[in-house]
């Protein structure tokens, strides 16, 4: 039998939980540095009137969002393959922590992509192909938390759910590529030009600034969130392992 | 792979596994009769919910067919390792003297003969439905290279939820966004051969489908062997 848990720890404070504390004081820190920058730090964008102007800020937010989601998502298919090769439910439970935080993350893209859309597009909703393959991402990862209840075998769940993590992520860029066939409304801030997208603007050094803090930030608050979750799956083993004993 | 006996000794295995499920759904007509009942059923409910506010069928028909097709995929390809859930028959599948990837094969086979029977069912109905007549060239290609990749995935998660709680929810709800990719491309194709577009506009669509099936062929090949490896 593998043992999945180390053997008992001592009791109190230990070096891991103080690094802990600080990367979460880190992560507030920089949450709030980040609303400073994205709200009051970064200039109105010039090109852009009333609500709309107002709603431009939501980018350094939904771009920091995004970032997570994005590195949540990557994460979960490192965990997937390393657990599959070495079988180490510490890499299954990385991926779940990465799964769980990155859903967060994709839903705060959504929500703050859809608040920016209604005064700037004038609707909620439209089936843009970066709009579309972020509502499936979602559900795709949703899928996943809830195979993962469906199966009891601790084991067998963390090898379906590395099975399937892998196979939903490659799914992600044909479905964006299938979408992006039809025309794009959704603007480029950086890179090719889109002569269709609505809403643009061009970025300035100071708000490039505000985005890197944001970016940065973001990152921060990921590392603390996934840490946090990853030690609390950790746990919720260890005492499923203990109950079993008992029993 | 191991070819014991060389490609056609392994395709042979594969060809047993495919007989056997066919043999087993002539004996006891269970999966293609819902299959067909529930996709009969589905068209009449769409054909009856955009009755009055369409005017012509050629606006949802593309989206009609394949959501259906989708949708009664989901019924067989649940059968397809349920049944030998249910009926007790998985472990002695899985002791057969074979390399699992043939199950995989032969599994594959089986689901995309009972869901491309289906789909011809849907067309015919369809077509006096709804007036359309769908059995054209492009059109029959793009179904064929859409139920491949959808029963090449749908087979692997079948196989991955047969042993689950809750089985028959589980499975629409892990394979269905994995579709997308294949329901776009197929709603664009259906409605392109409807307005009677040439090849060079539709060649895009059976790319993104060629690439679909190939990529998740592989990949399902690979990553079936990890499923069953306690048992």
């Amino acid at each position: 039998m593998r043992s999945a848990m180390p053997q008992p720890r001592p009791v109190g404070w230990r070096g891991i939980d103080i690094l802990q504390l600080i990367l979460s004081a880190l992560a507030v820190a920089a949450m709030t540095v980040s609303m400073w920058a994205a709200l009051y730090y970064a200039p109105p964008a010039s090109n852009l009137a009333g609500d709309e102007q107002l709603a431009q800020r939501i980018f350094y937010i939904h771009m920091g969002c995004n970032v997570g989601a994005l590195a949540g998502f990557l994460m979960s298919v490192v965990g997937s393959i390393v657990y599959l090769v070495k079988r180490d439910l510490d890499w299954d439970r990385v991926s779940q922590a990465a799964i769980e935080v990155g859903l967060v993350c994709g839903m705060g893209t959504i929500l703050t992509g859809m608040f920016w859309a209604k005064p700037t597009w004038n609707t909620y909703w439209t089936w843009d192909p970066r709009l579309t393959t972020s509502a499936i991402t979602v559900l795709v990862y949703l899928a996943y938390l809830l195979f993962r209840n469906g199966i009891d075998n601790r084991h067998t769940r963390a090898r379906f759910a590395s099975i399937y993590a892998l196979v939903a992520f490659l799914s992600v860029p044909l479905t964006f590529y299938s979408a992006r066939i039809f025309r794009s409304i959704h603007p480029v801030v950086y890179g090719a030009e889109n002569v269709d997208a609505q809403g643009g603007f061009s970025v300035g050094p100071t708000m490039t600034q505000a985005l890197h803090i944001n970016l940065i930030g973001f990152c921060i608050l990921f590392s603390a969130l996934l840490v946090l979750r990853w030690r609390q799956l950790r746990n919720e083993d260890a005492v499923a392992e203990l109950r079993e004993e008992i029993a | 792979m191991r070819l014991n006996g060389g490609a056609l000794a392994y395709l042979g295995k594969v060809a047993a596994v495919l007989i056997k499920d066919v043999r087993a759904e002539l004996r006891g007509r269970e999966i293609f009769s819902t299959m067909t009942a529930f996709s009969v059923l589905a068209v009449l409910i769409f054909g009856m919910a955009f009755d009055l506010r369409v005017p012509r069928a050629e606006m949802i028909a593309p989206g009609v067919l394949w959501v259906v097709v989708l949708f009664t995929g989901v019924l067989g390809l649940n059968r397809s390792f349920g049944a030998e859930v249910d009926r007790g028959t998985l472990p002695s599948l899985l002791l057969a003297p074979v390399d699992r990837s043939a199950l995989y094969f032969g599994k594959m086979l089986a689901n995309l003969i009972f869901t491309l029977a289906t789909a011809l069912v849907i067309l015919a109905v369809m077509f006096f439905i709804f007036d359309l007549n769908l059995f054209q060239p492009y059109n029959l290609v793009a179904m064929l290279l859409g139920v491949i990749g959808y029963v090449g995935v749908g087979t692997l998660f079948a196989a991955l939820t047969a042993n689950s709680r809750a089985r028959e929810t589980l499975l629409p709800i892990l394979l269905l966004p994995v579709m997308v990719p294949v329901f776009v491309s197929g709603v664009a194709l259906t409605a392109g051969v409807l307005d009677g577009k040439a090849w060079e506009d539709l060649s895009q669509w059976f790319g993104i489908l060629a690439a679909f099936d190939a990529i998740f062929i592989v990949v399902a090949y690979l990553l079936f062997d990890l499923i069953w490896e306690d048992a």
